[in-house]
This record gives C-alpha cells, structure tokens and sequence, in this order.
C-alpha cells in the first residue's frame, strides 16, 4: 500500500511541473501583458510602459522568467500581484474561503438531493418519478449556469424580493443569518448541475448493485428490504462515487466561477477569472497551481480510498 | 467664439473678453484649462443643500472594475482613481465648470498674486498649514517635495512624468511654501497637477523599495476619507476623516462595492442594494427603464472620451486621404447614435469634448452621403472589382477592424459598418481581441488596420495632443507618445509645439483651434461621438456632481449626504 501511495506522490508531483511548465508557456505566449490595461485608459506613454516592463522583469527570456518563479515557488514564495502588490498566497487565502463555502454548501445539496432521486430513480426503474427525474437531469445539464443566475435574480430578488441580488452579506452585517441568507441563490445555481450529475451518476451505480447476485440472495434469505438497500446496496453502490467525488473539483471550480460572476461573490472563481483579463501572471499561475494541486489531491484521495476499500485496485 | 456660450469654464471671465497673459494667470492658468458646462448633465445636478453637522449614515458605490492600485502615482485606471480622489489630495482640483480650486494649496497660483513668473518658468506655492494626514502628521512642503521628486525617481513604478520631468530646483522655503523651477514653459502642467495626489514623506522615505509597502494596501493621505478595510473581489470601505481640512465629508463612511457585470450590478440599484452606479454606470438599454424607477435619479453626463474609428493611417488604402474621407461620408452616424446608442451620445468632429473652453465651433459637419463617398472614390481611382471590392495598383480597399471582445454596443456598430462600408465597395471584417490581447503590442506597435475605440485625448483637462498626434510620438517609430493612428503632419506639430509653450489663453484657443481643423481636414480618426455615461443614484442621496474634468464622476463623495 505505501509503495502504491508513493508511487502515485511521485506521479502527481511530475504532473504538476508539467502543468507548470505549460500553464507558464501558454500564459506568456498569449498575446497582450499585464500593462495593456494601462496602456488603454490611463496617459502611459510607449516609454513609461518599457520603464515598467523592465521594472517588473518581464523583459526578460521566457525561460528565465520560469526558472526564477518555479525556483521562488519552490521556496514558498509564490510572487506579487501585478495589479495590487499584494503576496499570491495571500490574494488566494482571501478569495478561498468565499468559493470554499460555496463549493461546500453546493456539493452538500447536491451529494444529498442527488443521491436520493439516484437511488429512488434506481429502484422505481421506469416510474414517473424515475422519467421525471431523467427529464429534468438533462434540463439541468444543459442549462447555461450564467443564464439560470440571471433568471434567479430576475425571480427571487427582483420579482418576489425573497433573496437579496448578489453579494456574500450585507456590508455591516457579519451574521449567520445574513450569510445564510445570501447563500442560497448562488448555492442552489451551483448545485444545479451537480444534483443532476450526482443523480445520474448514483442511478446507474445502484442500477449494477441492485442486479447483482448478492442482492438477489440476500432478497431469497428473507433478509428485510430496508436492510438490503442500506447496508448491502447503498454501500456498494456508493463505492464508484467515491471517484466521482474525487473528480468534482474542476467541474464545482468551473461552475463557481460562472455563480460567482453572477452573484457577486468574492471567490476563486472570479479572481482568476478578474486575473487572466489583465494578464496578472502570478496570480494565474498561483490560481492555477493551487487548482492542479487540489485536483491532484482530489484524485489521489479517491483513489487510495478506493484502493483501502477494494484492494483488487492495489493488484492492478 | 470662447464668448458664444457666455462662457469659458471660469466664472466672470466672459465679462472682460479675451483674457491677455496676465489676466490668464491671475484666473489661474488651469482655470483656463477647464471646460465650460455640460448642460445636459448639470440640468439634473442637485447642489448640496443643508448637509449635515456630523457625518452621518453611508454610501454604497458600485463599480464595475475592482480598484486594487491605491498609491495614486502608480500605474492605475480610472476606478482606482474613485479611492484616490477619497484618500488623497492634489494641490488644487478642477470643479466641474472648469475652475480650479485650491485644495492642498491656498491659492491658486498666478501671475498676479506671485504664484507663477510672467514666462511661466518659476512657480511659488503657498500651502495650507492646518492640514493633517490620516495619522495626525502635520502635511507640510516637504510632502510636495517629496512627492515631485519621487515622481521622477528612475526606481519608482510612476505612471507617467509628463510635464513634471520639467520640474527643477524644488525648494522648500518655509513649512507652507514650496518654490520650483520649470525647465521650459509648459503651460497644461497647471492641469496635470490638478490630477496630481500628494503622497505622505514621512511614511514612504523609509522604504527601501518605492514600489512595495504596507502603504500601497492601507494608504494614509489627507482626503475627506480615510482607509477602513479591503476585502478583495468584493468591497473597500473608507471611514470619515473628521479632521478633513475642506468641505465634508457628511457620510461616515463609503463602500466601494466592486460588481463586474454590468447587467448585475444595474439589478443590485434596483433592488436597492447599492446607492450609485459609477465608472461604466448603467447600460444604455437600461437608461430608459432606469428613469422610470422609483427612488431612482437617473444622470446622463458627457464624458471627455471621443468614440471614433482608428485608422491605422500607414495601412494601405488608409493613406489615401481620398479613402478615409468616403469612409467617414459613407458611415451612418445617426443610425449607430439611435439605434444603438438609444440616442445617447452626441456627433462630432473634433478630438476635444465640445464642453471644453479650446473646443472648436464650426468644423466641418459629417453628414451621411454613400453617393459622394462613391464619387469621391471613383474619382481617386479605386475601381470596383471582382466580388464589388474596389481596388487601386493592386491594393484592394479591404480591412480589419478591431475591438475589445464582448462589447455588445461596437460589436453591433462594427456589423453596421460593414453594411455602410459594403455599400461603397470597401469590405471590412471584424478582428476582436480580448482588452488584455488588442490594447497590448497590437495597438501600441500599430499593428491594426482599423480600430474601434474610445479615446480621452485631452491630457487633464488640457488640449496639448502632442503624445496623440505629434510625429515624435509614434511608438511603432521608436516615439515616446501613443500616436499608434502613425500620424504625421509637419503643420501639426508646429501647432502642438506652439500651443505648449503659449501662456495666452486667446492664442491657445487659436492654436488648437486650427489644430482641430487640421485634424478634422487630414481624417486622422473618424470621429462618431462624445462618450456619454449615464449613472444612478438614490433618491435622498444628495451632492452628487458630474465633473467631465476627472475620470470619475464620484470625485467629490465628501459634499454627499443623505437629505
């Protein structure tokens, strides 16, 4: 087992120099930079620009410039924000907790909500329920989120007035309440997709556990219906979500940029969407570290549980 | 013609006729500078009535990009210049009829009350001494000093020297009083340094590097505001400096809420979550819905940017004279005014906003005219060929055009022009950028066939274009400017050279009078319209003065105040 643990350390750790490597290429190759945001509305002359370019290091050769922020990231320092100075770490550590708590709340709907129309839909194979649930899974899917934010605004602040119009809280108000309160919208757009997915993904895995022989012999041994589908179905079932589970991060990190642009909420999602529009290289490539690394972990995780849980994974 | 409106952005000046030199300094020269009323805009103005005693209650400001450059020399955009105008002080400020008003400063310097030497070159300025910074230092000359010098220190991150690399032999004669040396006569530096926010001595001497400190994340200045809190991707909070040397503050505090969509954050006015909608404000396809709102007060305000096609003048078919003309004759003007610009904007002909003192009556009136423009063409050679494409020695009279990705209004304005276009045997195709991609090299190096943008062109509240339009100031040449039209004319830097060094302001209205004419005769851009902006504000919010002169119509947040 641990040989197995190292071995996959070691190849997360090659993927994410590869990542790295071609996340810095890319970024830099792009065409524009960091000053072209000056250089469209502020009186920067040509010259000031140079002076500023030069300033910053960046006219220097591109494997120059990567081999001193790899080396500086190395040591823990992730460099500065072009736009506001201020340390990568701690413009990430200032937006995380906003995207964390709505990737949390999101993933709990949905790993709930999702789960049980999965396995209701599962074990009512065909009902009404079952076709509603499919209708609406793929309803869900292809819903623009951008367009469904947009539509619940419209209904529940502007129209009814239940929810407030974006925001985390109201400035001057840090309560519970009022973070509640702001939660739901973006929380439940977000979880949109996810429910919808979870709910596929937990029918079709509890459609194989149900059919197999096991099921079938705990059913003729008279066993109770309520016990077979929780402790011999569900768990088994459950299994495959584990990487499912473990694959999300992208799939919630994607969906949160799109709610909280919508939303107004202080997220990741935004940042790094804010960073790329003014080609704020250190904080994309942070973004895009702190992202892989989060994935790879993700991915990691799920497989060493699944490995701890099936150990026929370990033969392979 | 600076008396056809009665006015020339100084309050009386109408009253004497054409100022001379003298009279130019004793109103300050800056004054000159300035521009005269935006009627549209101060029709709906309300001035600050009965303000109250104490600061009290506060107000919500959203914006649609998020400041984050807060040392106000540094490199910025216009948002960050909404905290700056907050936090920091310039010397003296322009208000929005052009007049300057002391502010750091106590007078405005002039020939008359000794401030500035009659050729302009030695300039005397007699501070405030009951000025504190948000620390309780005393703000002192030393402060300006430093300020100037840090300005041209070759290690600072500066955004721009113009104007103050002419500044010589600062001394600080007393703790109010601080004299200088120009190098040459340079008559808009009374206007760049009404833009020009003082920054504290006593805090960033010690810095071992300019261009990284606490300060540049927590500023300390001497405006009506002081820091409160950032909390990044979301919102700024400054509290009342109850010790502001001027007018105000009246709100305890103000909260910069930053909401990038624009259609969100128009939602978040009606809802009622934010006060006032500023920098991009509200969308025009909203302004007619937006007036009819409740609670609602709706300014639709001129701005100084002036929307118009770039041509790149060194392209091909763009160097024919002949070709830029029939452009512009077979552009529909009016249709991209009213159709998608819900008749917003107004036309015009000049780089100068029509509300300035130096702006120019009677250029020549665009008007319509797919015939003539097909005439003219015909008669300069560009025949019409395979496909209906005119072409002329092998050069067809096809190009790109370019804008920022994701601006719906020049989107849609860039398929009329095609049609436009089309119409006379031109075909243009669309080639957007992303802003961080078109603004880059692509625009700087003129890279670009066409471009479709909006430009201030004034410096300050000054007409000196000479980085815009000076032959030295190509940047694909090795110029120093932002000349990437690649325009040359030998009458127009002779304008441009002349006009700088002038002191009169009857001789400057003059210079860049014809300056516009030229301009407007060599087609060094198509001009469409003024930029306008249209913002939202509370009812009961009062004080709220659109100011053409700045960058930002939420300047002068320390005369707001709920009624």
């Amino acid at each position: 087992m641990a040989r197995y643990v190292v071995n996959r350390l070691a190849q997360a750790i090659m993927l994410l120099v590869i990542v790295s490597a071609i996340g810095f290429a890319i970024l830099h190759l792009a065409p524009g930079g960091p000053l072209s945001q000056f250089a469209a509305s502020a009186q920067m002359t040509q010259e000031d620009l140079d002076r500023v370019t030069k300033q910053l290091g960046l006219d220097r050769p591109l494997p120059i410039q990567y081999l001193d922020w790899f080396g500086r990231m190395l040591k823990g320092d992730w460099g500065k924000s072009y736009r506001d100075g201020e340390a990568v770490l701690s413009v990430i550590s200032s937006h995380l907790g906003a995207t964390l708590e709505l990737m949390a709340t999101a993933t709990i709907i949905a790993v709930l909500l999702g789960c049980w129309i999965g396995v209701l839909g599962a074990l009512r194979r065909y009902s009404l329920f079952d076709s509603l649930a499919t209708v609406g899974a793929m309803i869900a899917l292809s819903i623009p989120t951008f367009w469904f934010g947009l539509v619940t605004i419209y209904v529940f602040s502007v129209k009814l007035g239940w929810l407030p119009a974006g925001n985390r809280q109201t400035v001057g108000d840090g309560s519970f309440l009022d973070l509640l309160h702001h939660l739901i919208a973006p929380a439940l757009v977000l979880a949109l997709v996810e429910t919808a997915m979870w709910g596929r993904f937990m029918r079709s895995s509890m459609l194989e556990v149900i059919n197999q022989d096991y099921i079938r012999t705990a059913r003729a041994k008279g066993m109770p219906e309520w016990r077979i589908l929780t402790v011999h179905a569900l768990r088994n079932a459950l299994l495959p979500m584990i990487t499912v589970a473990g694959l999300q991060f992208p799939t919630l990190l994607g969906g949160a940029l799109v709610a909280e642009t919508v939303f107004t909420w202080p997220g990741m999602g935004r940042l790094f969407l804010d960073s790329i529009g003014y080609r704020d290289y250190p904080v994309v490539m942070g973004i895009l570290m702190f992202s892989a690394t989060m994935v790879l972990i993700g991915s990691l995780l799920a497989d060493i549980l699944y490995a701890v849980v099936d150990p026929r994974i370990r033969v392979g | 013609m600076a008396d056809s409106t009665g006015k020339f952005g100084v309050g009386g000046l109408h009253h004497f006729g054409i100022p001379n030199r003298r009279q130019f300094f004793q109103l300050g020269a800056g004054a000159a500078a300035g521009w005269t009323l935006s009627g549209n805009a101060f029709a709906q103005t309300e001035r600050p009535g009965n303000p109250p005693d104490k600061p009290r209650g506060q107000v919500i400001a959203a914006l649609s990009q998020e400041p984050t450059v807060f040392h106000p020399l540094m490199p910025g955009i216009e948002v960050d210049q909404g905290i700056w105008w907050q936090v920091f002080s310039p010397l003296w400020f322009i208000e929005p009829d052009g007049k300057f008003v002391p502010d750091l400063a106590r007078e405005v310097p002039t020939v008359e009350n000794g401030g500035l030497s009659a050729d302009g070159l030695t300039w005397k300025i007699k501070l405030r001494s009951d000025v504190k910074w948000h620390d309780g230092t005393p703000f002192t000359a030393e402060d300006v000093k430093f300020s100037l010098e840090l300005i041209n220190n070759p290690d600072f991150r500066v955004r721009n020297r113009v104007g103050h690399n002419l500044v010589k032999d600062i001394k600080v004669v007393a703790p109010d009083e601080i004299h200088w040396r120009m190098e040459a006569p340079y008559s808009p530096y009374m206007s760049i340094l009404s833009l020009t926010f003082i920054v504290p001595k006593h805090i960033l001497e010690k810095l071992t590097d300019p261009n990284a400190s606490p300060f540049h994340n927590a500023p300390v200045g001497t405006g009506p505001f002081r820091w409160g809190e950032r909390v990044p991707g979301d919102h700024i909070q400054l509290n009342a400096h109850t010790g502001y040397h001027g007018k105000g503050p009246y709100v305890e505090r103000v909260v910069f809420k930053y909401i990038p969509d624009l259609t969100v954050l128009y939602t978040q006015f009606r809802t009622g979550q934010v006060d006032y909608t500023g920098l991009q404000g509200i969308l025009p396809n909203f302004v007619q819905e937006a007036k009819t709102l409740k609670g609602r007060k709706i300014f639709v305000s001129a701005t100084s940017s002036v929307e118009h096609v770039a041509p790149n003048l060194e392209f091909g078919p763009f160097a024919d004279r002949a070709v830029r003309e029939a452009l512009y004759l077979a552009i529909n003007k009016q249709a991209i005014i009213d159709a998608l610009n819900y008749g917003l904007p107004t036309q015009t002909e000049s780089f100068v906003p029509q509300q300035a003192w130096s702006f120019q009556q009677g250029l020549p009136q665009h008007k319509y005219d797919p015939a003539k423009a097909n005439a003219l063409l015909d008669a300069a050679g560009w025949v019409r060929g395979s496909g209906g494409i005119r072409e002329k020695g092998g050069v067809k009279l096809e190009f790109t055009n370019s804008t920022t990705s994701g601006n719906a209004v020049r989107e849609q304005t860039q398929q009329l022009l095609i049609q436009d276009w089309r119409a006379i045997g031109a075909a243009m195709r669309v080639n957007n950028m992303p802003a961080a991609v078109i603004w880059g090299d692509f625009w700087q190096q003129s890279k670009f066939n066409s471009v479709l943008v909006s430009v201030n062109f004034m410096l300050g509240s000054d007409p000196d274009v000479t980085p815009r339009f000076g032959s030295g100031a190509i940047p694909a040449k090795g110029g120093r400017g932002y000349n990437t039209y690649q325009y040359k004319s030998p009458e127009a830097d002779r304008l441009l050279a002349e006009g700088a060094k002038q002191f009169d302001l009857a001789q400057r209205k003059t210079t860049y009078g014809d300056l516009q004419k030229l301009i407007r005769n060599d087609l060094a851009i198509l001009p469409l319209f003024q930029g306008f902006i249209a913002e939202g504000v509370k009812e009961g919010l009062q004080g709220f003065r659109p100011n053409i002169n700045t960058s930002i119509n939420c300047w002068n947040i320390r005369e707001w105040y709920w009624a």
